[in-house]
């Protein structure tokens, strides 16, 4: 097991170096610099030179790229060029951000999407199959930045019960309870989507897993219905939908970026889609190359586990 | 067990869930300020920041050597009391307030104000690389910074430069300790340190920036204990806030919003004119706009006291030339707006044989200052179909829109959005009207207007020193122009926000500046 997660962990190196290659490239094709976004309506060709060459960008792309790279080695993320910082400090304080978020909401949408699809499963076409089978499809259909404005409407605006938005209040407050108050609406926003993805693969998987041998077999021995559903049928529908839980988490990050705009949760999301639009490479590289990493541990966590779930992958 | 569990599981669930949602933090503190700002700050060197939305913050924490009178746009004494211009317009010479000192003890004086210029201006200074300092230009004519006495210091300049004041009453003309620059280096942005009415407390990223009440301010405390300012990027949510009691400010408010504020008792709706300026440019050098009548017949043809009513629901009044009314004093009350008269545009389309025409027209999704661009642009097309005109939209991100159309429209449009906000009536015509200000001689001039005669008026009026000299000079501006019709004029943004009732004397300032040191709450 051990050479395995060896093994998978040196063949995600060339994929994050691939990646920031790809950012990088992007990043300097699409029109428009940083030195164009700090100076705006000011960005004369003298003007956009001083800074450029202020910034160090007046070099050429490989050796910009290389400099980039030689200072990631020595623990340099750089500076934000619109930001005024460095690079690492900003990326460190929103991933932790992002992290509760998209933690909160695959913890919702695991939970709920896995008890949904089950019950649905349980009694096919019952009436209990058709109402979540109606969420679910509500769920999955519903775009989330609409969905999050209702809920601040309702919750924050009409019944004052939730903070509209933000991570912690900004007098007052701070401790964990104040967190959990801002965390409700986005993370329910975020998990909502996900929870019908879940609750439909969940569903199928221990369809297929209840018509098997196997759990005839256990329902003749006179095992108690509930035994049979929880103990043998969704261990075994469980190695198929853990997979889809790691990608899930890949989407719960994804799907933070226009959450996090929404709620104004201070996370990476909103970190990168203020830098693609000033063209602050550094800081996109940052974030992406932290996503990145993070979506790549988060696959092999949910690959290890189906293994140790299901003895047939162990080889 | 399992049993018992059952029964006490939605009790606990119910009880957690009535601790979350207890509705006791809907409202703000007490003399304490939140502020809801439209995005996170940049940095709080006001020498390194580009951006309004930082400049709110910045002018609560420092001041300049002279600062816009509130309310107008004429000049006032700040950090120095006094000051002489000698006859050639080349060297200013200012006395300081005495007794002023930075938030972090060390004194204001001569050698802090040389400090700064030079920080800003000599690439040898032990200090420039906190930089780099995207509008040092604004002080680009200054020759050398002299320190005369301590509390006596004298600007040298290469030439005359008429908007020299309004540049140092400007965010970038902010004096910031040198003694914090020293100790933070390039990390100051994130720890302010100047002499204004509030002491800058914490920046917590993308939450908040607090500033308390600078008790020895020498202009008098501000009666406000703190200000917080709050960074909610999304219109929709900001509005949400307002409504929720989570802030007592809300910038920027989205056009569809205002009407639901100014109907309730709780809310004051606050607007001010602005130096603000939106106007599509018509490319002069190819394609039909080449023709005077058929810009002419442009101004004529779209309804711009609809675009203001309808599309921007009265956040903004029509405009008549570069010029915006703001600058009072360089105003030209007597050039009134193309009326809108779609008969008059064929007619005049009819006489250049434009009739028909197609054209390219460049639209931004979004940018600064530049309001509603796409259903502006959507509008201004639709009223051009109907006096014949056919208009192709082509739509950019802001950061790609600009550096499509400041190299030139030339063989790639006909006519593109543009919006401008500036604290001197000299920036924009002088980098967007002069012959020498095309792309390819470094300037902003995209559509290629030349009018020798305009020229001289601009050169002229930017070494005069005498103001009603040098106003005189912009109102020809703007009844040439208005006659070249070099753009589609179409409006000038009034700037707007709310505050709650509790909130009293909270003004906008024509530099869209946020100044909070009169401002009260209840």
């Amino acid at each position: 097991m051990t050479a395995y997660i060896g093994k998978r962990l040196l063949a995600a190196i060339p994929v994050i170096l691939g990646l920031s290659i790809i950012v990088f490239l992007v990043m300097k094709l699409i029109p428009g610099d940083p030195a164009q976004a700090l100076l705006g309506s000011y960005a004369t060709p003298d003007n956009v030179e001083r800074i450029n060459r202020a910034l160090g960008l007046d070099r050429s792309w490989p050796e910009q790229y290389v400099i980039w790279i030689g200072n990631l080695l020595h623990g340099d993320f750089g500076r934000s060029y619109i930001l005024n910082r460095p690079v690492l400090d900003e990326v460190l304080e929103r991933f932790g951000a992002t992290l509760i978020l998209a933690g909160a909401s695959l913890l919702i949408c695991s939970v709920l999407g896995i008890l949904a699809g089950i019950a649905s499963a349980v009694r096919q076409f019952g009436w209990t199959d058709r109402i979540v089978t109606f969420f679910v499809l509500i769920g999955i259909s519903m775009p989330a930045f609409f969905l999050g404005l209702v809920f601040i409407l309702f919750f924050a605006v009409q019944w004052r019960l939730l903070p509209a938005s933000g991570m912690y209040a900004v007098y007052g407050g701070g401790d964990l309870l104040d967190l959990l108050r801002h965390l409700i609406l986005p993370a329910g926003t975020l998990a909502i989507v996900a929870t019908g993805v879940v609750a439909r693969l969940t569903r199928a998987a221990m369809l297929e897993v209840l018509r098997q041998d196997f759990i005839r077999t256990a329902r003749a021995k006179g095992l108690s219905e509930n035994v049979v559903i929880y103990r043998h049928a969704f261990r075994a529908a469980l190695v198929s939908v853990i997979p889809v839980l790691g990608i899930q988490a890949g989407f719960v990050l994804g799907g933070a970026v226009y959450i996090e705009t929404v709620f104004q949760w201070p996370g990476l999301g909103q970190m990168l889609v203020k830098a693609v639009s000033t063209r602050d490479l550094l800081l996109v590289q940052g974030g992406v190359l932290v996503a990145a990493t993070v979506y790549v541990l988060v696959n092999l966590l949910a690959d290890v586990a189906q293994a140790m779930l299901d003895p047939r992958l162990k080889a | 067990m399992i049993r018992k569990w059952k029964a006490i599981a939605p009790l606990l669930l119910a009880a957690t869930a009535l601790a979350l949602v207890s509705p006791a933090s809907a409202q703000t503190p007490p003399n304490i300020l939140v502020v809801g700002q439209i995005a996170e700050p940049a940095s709080l060197d006001p020498q390194v920041s580009t951006a309004a939305n930082d400049f709110r913050i910045a002018v609560n924490i420092y001041d300049g050597l002279v600062r816009n009178k509130p309310g107008t746009l004429d000049i006032e004494p700040a950090l120095a009391t006094d000051w002489t211009i000698s006859d050639d317009g080349l060297e200013y010479t200012f006395t300081l307030r005495p007794d002023v000192t930075f938030h972090d003890g060390t004194p204001f004086n001569a050698d802090a104000v040389k400090f700064n210029f030079d920080r800003m201006l000599r690439e040898d200074h032990p200090f420039y690389s906190t930089g780099p300092f995207p509008l040092a230009f604004f002080f680009s004519s200054v020759k050398s910074v002299d320190v005369i006495d301590d509390l006596t210091v004298k600007f040298t300049l290469n030439e005359p430069y008429a908007p020299f004041m309004s540049n140092l009453a400007s965010p970038t003309g902010l004096i910031v300790s040198p003694a914090a620059v020293e100790q933070y280096g390039k990390d100051f942005g994130r720890h302010p340190v100047g002499t204004g009415p509030f002491k800058f407390e914490e920046w917590q990223s993308n939450t908040s920036v607090i500033a308390s009440r600078n008790d020895a301010y020498w202009d008098g405390a501000p009666a406000l204990e703190a200000v917080i300012f709050r960074p909610i990027t999304d219109a929709n949510t900001r509005v949400a806030e307002m409504l929720s009691g989570g802030i007592d400010v809300l910038l920027e408010t989205p056009p569809d919003n205002i009407a639901q504020f100014r109907d309730d008792a709780n809310y004051q709706v606050v607007e001010a004119v602005g130096p603000h300026v939106w106007y599509v440019m018509l490319n002069a050098k190819d394609g039909p706009f080449a023709d005077k009548r058929v810009r002419q017949a442009v101004n004529y043809a779209v309804n711009k006291e609809s675009l203001v009513t309808d599309v921007l629901q009265g956040t903004a009044d029509v405009s008549a030339g570069p010029i915006p009314p703001a600058f009072n004093w360089a105003y030209n009350e007597t050039v009134q707006p193309y009326p809108y008269d779609p008969e008059k545009a064929k007619a005049l389309l009819a006489e250049a044989g434009a009739e028909g025409a197609k054209l390219t027209f460049l639209v931004t999704e979004g940018g600064s200052g530049m309001l509603d661009p796409v259903p502006m642009g959507t509008a201004i097309q639709a009223d051009l179909a109907a006096v014949g005109l056919d208009v192709e939209i082509k739509t950019y991100e802001w950061n790609t829109f600009l550096s499509e159309v400041n190299p030139g429209l030339e063989g790639k449009g006909d006519m593109a959005e543009m919006a401008w906000m500036t604290s001197d009536p000299d920036t924009l015509p002088f980098l967007t009207l002069r012959t020498e200000a095309w792309p390819d001689k470094g300037g902003f001039n995209s559509s290629y207007y030349s009018n020798p005669e305009v020229d001289a008026l601009l050169d002229k009026a930017r070494l005069s020193t005498d103001p009603a000299e040098r106003g005189d000079l912009y109102k020809q501006v703007q009844t040439i122009t208005h006659e070249d019709a070099p753009w589609l004029f179409v409006a000038n943004w009034k700037q707007n926000a709310v505050v709650t009732s509790a909130v009293g004397d909270f003004e906008l300032q024509p530099d869209f500046s946020l100044i909070l040191r009169d401002v009260t709450k209840q």
